[in-house]
């Protein structure tokens, strides 16, 4: 651990002012919370607000995994990683069981959460709405008063040019019957993994300035139609290497003649599937 | 026959502000009284207001002072009063007008503008299409055209259809301005029958006819302007 | 019905001390179309804008009879009821279509939105009914996919048209609806606004400055000059014996073909 940093890099009245976001997000679950964001010694898109809410909860006692498209061992999961050993000295793991908490980009991990996790998703929009009404002032009042049918137009654009529901990420969802989100951008394969979830999933928007949550065993309805229901993603074949048929796979192109395989993005899930079939 | 039209005292003067303000008076002082199954002819020459009267009537101009009593749905009505409302619900079902002009919407077909009054009643539009149709025919207007706007028809051809228009619906009282103003003898002839059946049927009518053997062949009765004013 | 659906009250609107319109009464039966005439600047669209809650005036109020039967001071009511009131018993038509439209979403989606409000979540009914809709205001079905940005300016004016009708709504605002389109498209689309608004039994307040589409249009004429009414009554009687001098001015300065 390097000397000279506060506990997790960020200052104690920082860390403060976000676990009172953070507080008032798990008590309005899915409403986004504005909060003073700082900057961070990463770029924008590297997952600051993210890594904002892990310092804001980190303890001295904790493990922490970082995943990035399911993998631990991606340039962004690796550098946050390393980053709060440096700032925070804490514990790392890269088994989602032994995990006390999880930043993650893009994915949730296929093993079901316990409530003694939290779950830290790095959002990049945090605002679902925007696709069609870009004014902020205008979206909010929206939220405000559950005006949410433009949602609803998007998905209808979506099966009116494609003929389904085209939305394959970032698929909005209505948290705990009143706030629609943007579960950032995971697959849709993932929705259904943050309903009624034991474990406490926070968000953090950095550039945006957010934060929201979804709280343990919470409502997470996925939007839909009732002629078009949602559904997640189904692959033909199983994971290449552990063989698995009910996790989220990743295509892999392995040469120029298009030649290519699918397996399992969260690489963690995978390792454990091979080694118990081992 | 039950009276179903009473007008007293009317007044009417036309200011022009335009032009210094000046003052043209129509008529002050004028008593009419009509009967259902009444057919009354206004006469007098030119510009002594025949035309406005059934203008001030219909509601299309405002009258100055006095009161036009109208039967409508047994009870009267003061229609130099009425709210703008109570003098269109009038109109759609108590009083009927045939203009001396067609004013009509571009591209609007010949056949829609005739059943236009029946709709405004609310009857089904194939009903309604079908009395219009019905009428058209009587009145000589070819059935080509029926589809087409009048807005290029001839001048009695477009007065039929004014005519058609005017008969489509049942009125209680009607306002007839010259409707057989240029129409040959044939297509005059329908239209005086026309005239003489809704009277049959107890309409009260009141027309202006340039022409006297007209006035004759439909009214009962006769109103002299000139003597009325 | 035996009240009317909506009373301006002494309607007045300020602009830095200036009057944009000046104590307004006027009543709105269901059914009537009211044209609000005058030329530019005589405040008839500040006074649309005030009735139909997009600014709010400095003195007066708008009263509006309710689906429940009651009637409330437009002001009086929540900014979530006034906002479901604009998108499911109202209806405003702008003057160019861009306005009213969601130029990025396809004619289906335009057409389909306010339903989507309202909670309909069945896409194939939706579908058929925008598609019903597009007929309603003479757009083909199989243009229905497509963006209005492909659409000409009379196909915009219509499908905003569907887009406001398809709650059925019971009072439109309509502010220039034919201003920006070739006279031939005028015609056409004043055709299908009477017929439209004969079959639904709308209440129409149209604010323009063509007496021409007043007269096609509208059963009563309201005409302002700075600010003020100067002068209202039926249509017809309106254009053809007008009492008040500017009016007089208004009718004999149209221009006659």
């Amino acid at each position: 651990m390097t000397t000279g940093y506060n506990f997790a890099y960020l200052n104690e009245q920082t860390k403060r002012m976000i676990r009172r976001a953070l507080l008032k997000a798990v008590a309005i679950p899915g409403y986004q919370v504005p909060f003073a964001s700082r900057e961070m010694p990463m770029p924008y898109g590297w997952g600051t607000g993210g890594v904002q809410v892990t310092a804001s909860i980190l303890t001295p006692g904790d493990t922490l995994k970082v995943i990035d498209q399911g993998a631990d061992d991606t340039t962004n999961a690796v550098s946050i990683r390393k980053f709060f050993v440096r700032t925070a000295g804490v514990a790392t793991t890269e088994e989602t069981e032994k995990a006390s908490i999880i930043q993650t980009r893009h994915r949730v991990p296929e093993a079901s959460l316990r409530e003694d996790q939290i779950l830290v998703y790095q959002v990049p929009i945090p605002e679902p709405l925007r696709f069609l009404e870009p004014r902020e002032t205008e979206t909010r009042k929206m939220h405000a008063l559950e005006e949410y049918g433009i949602m609803h137009v998007k998905l209808y654009e979506d099966i009116a040019r494609h003929g389904h529901i085209a939305t394959a990420y970032a698929y909005p969802a209505k948290v705990n019957g009143r706030y629609v989100f943007d579960p950032s951008p995971i697959p849709k394969f993932d929705n259904p993994k943050l309903d009624d979830c034991a474990a406490l999933q926070l968000f953090g928007a950095g550039r945006e300035k957010r934060i929201y949550a979804v709280p343990p065993y919470t409502k997470v309805t996925s939007l839909d139609f009732e002629d078009h229901p949602f559904s997640v993603q189904k692959w033909e074949e199983p994971c290449a290497l552990c063989g698995s048929t009910t996790t989220y796979l990743d295509e892999i192109i392995l040469d120029d003649k298009g030649k290519r395989m699918f397996v399992c993005s969260d690489t963690d899930h995978c390792r454990k599937a091979q080694e118990k079939a081992a | 026959m039950r009276t179903i039209l009473k007008i007293r005292n009317l007044a009417k003067q036309f200011r022009l502000h335009l032009q210094g303000g000046v003052r043209i008076p129509v008529f002050d002082d004028l008593h009419l009284e009509l009967a259902e199954g009444e057919a009354l002819a206004v006469t007098g020459p030119s510009g002594k207001g025949k035309s406005s009267l059934l203008k001030i009537i219909y509601g299309t101009y405002k009258a100055g002072q006095g009161e036009i009593l109208v039967r409508h749905d047994d009870s009267w009505v003061d229609l130099a009063q009425a709210e703008p409302r109570q003098v269109l619900e009038a109109r759609r079902r108590t009083i009927g007008y045939v203009t001396q002009f067609l004013r009509v919407i571009p591209r609007v077909p010949t056949l829609d503008i005739v059943s236009e009054p029946l709709l405004e009643r609310g009857i089904a539009p194939e009903l309604a299409r079908e009395r219009a149709a019905l009428l058209l025919e009587r009145l000589n207007i070819p059935e080509r055209l029926w589809s087409l706007s009048p807005m290029t028809f001839s001048g009695g051809e477009q007065q039929r259809v004014n005519i058609a228009r005017g008969f489509a619906a049942h009125y209680p009282i009607l306002l007839l301005d010259e409707p057989t103003a240029s129409l040959d003898q044939e297509n005059k002839a329908r239209v005086l029958k026309m005239i003489d059946e809704a009277r049959d049927q107890g309409s009260a009518i009141i027309g202006i006819f340039h022409d006297a053997s007209d006035r004759k062949a439909v009214c009962t009765r006769e109103f002299d302007l000139t003597r009325a004013a | 019905m035996t009240k009317p659906l909506l009373v301006a009250e002494n309607i007045s609107k300020y602009y830095d001390g200036r009057v944009a319109c000046e104590k307004v009464n006027f009543e709105l039966w269901p059914g009537e179309v009211l044209a609000i005439v005058g030329e530019s600047g005589s405040g008839k669209t500040t006074l649309l804008k005030c009735l139909s809650m997009q600014i709010a005036p400095n003195a007066g109020r708008v009263l509006y009879s309710l689906r429940d039967g009651r009637t409330e001071s437009l002001s009086d009511l929540s900014e979530a009821e006034r906002r479901f009131l604009m998108r499911t018993d109202w209806g405003f038509v702008h003057q160019d279509p861009r306005e009213g439209l969601r130029m990025g979403v396809s004619a289906g989606a335009n057409v389909g939105e306010r339903l989507m409000a309202v909670g309909e979540r069945h896409y194939g009914r939706i579908r058929s009914t925008a598609l019903d809709w597009l007929n309603r205001v003479e757009i083909a079905g199989d243009r229905i996919d497509e963006s209005p940005r492909n659409y000409s300016g009379g196909m915009r004016q219509r499908l905003q048209i569907a887009r406001n009708l398809v709650t059925a709504p019971r009072l439109v605002f309509m502010d220039e609806p034919t201003g920006g389109l070739d006279v031939s498209v005028q015609a056409r689309l004043l055709d299908l606004l009477r017929g439209l608004v004969r079959t639904l039994g709308l209440s129409v307040v149209i604010v323009t400055h063509d007496l021409a589409v007043a007269r096609l249009l509208s059963t009563r004429i309201l005409v302002m000059q700075q600010g003020k009414v100067i002068e209202t009554g039926l249509t017809d009687q309106v254009l053809e014996d007008p009492q008040a001098p500017y009016t007089q001015l208004l009718v004999s300065s149209v221009l006659q073909v």
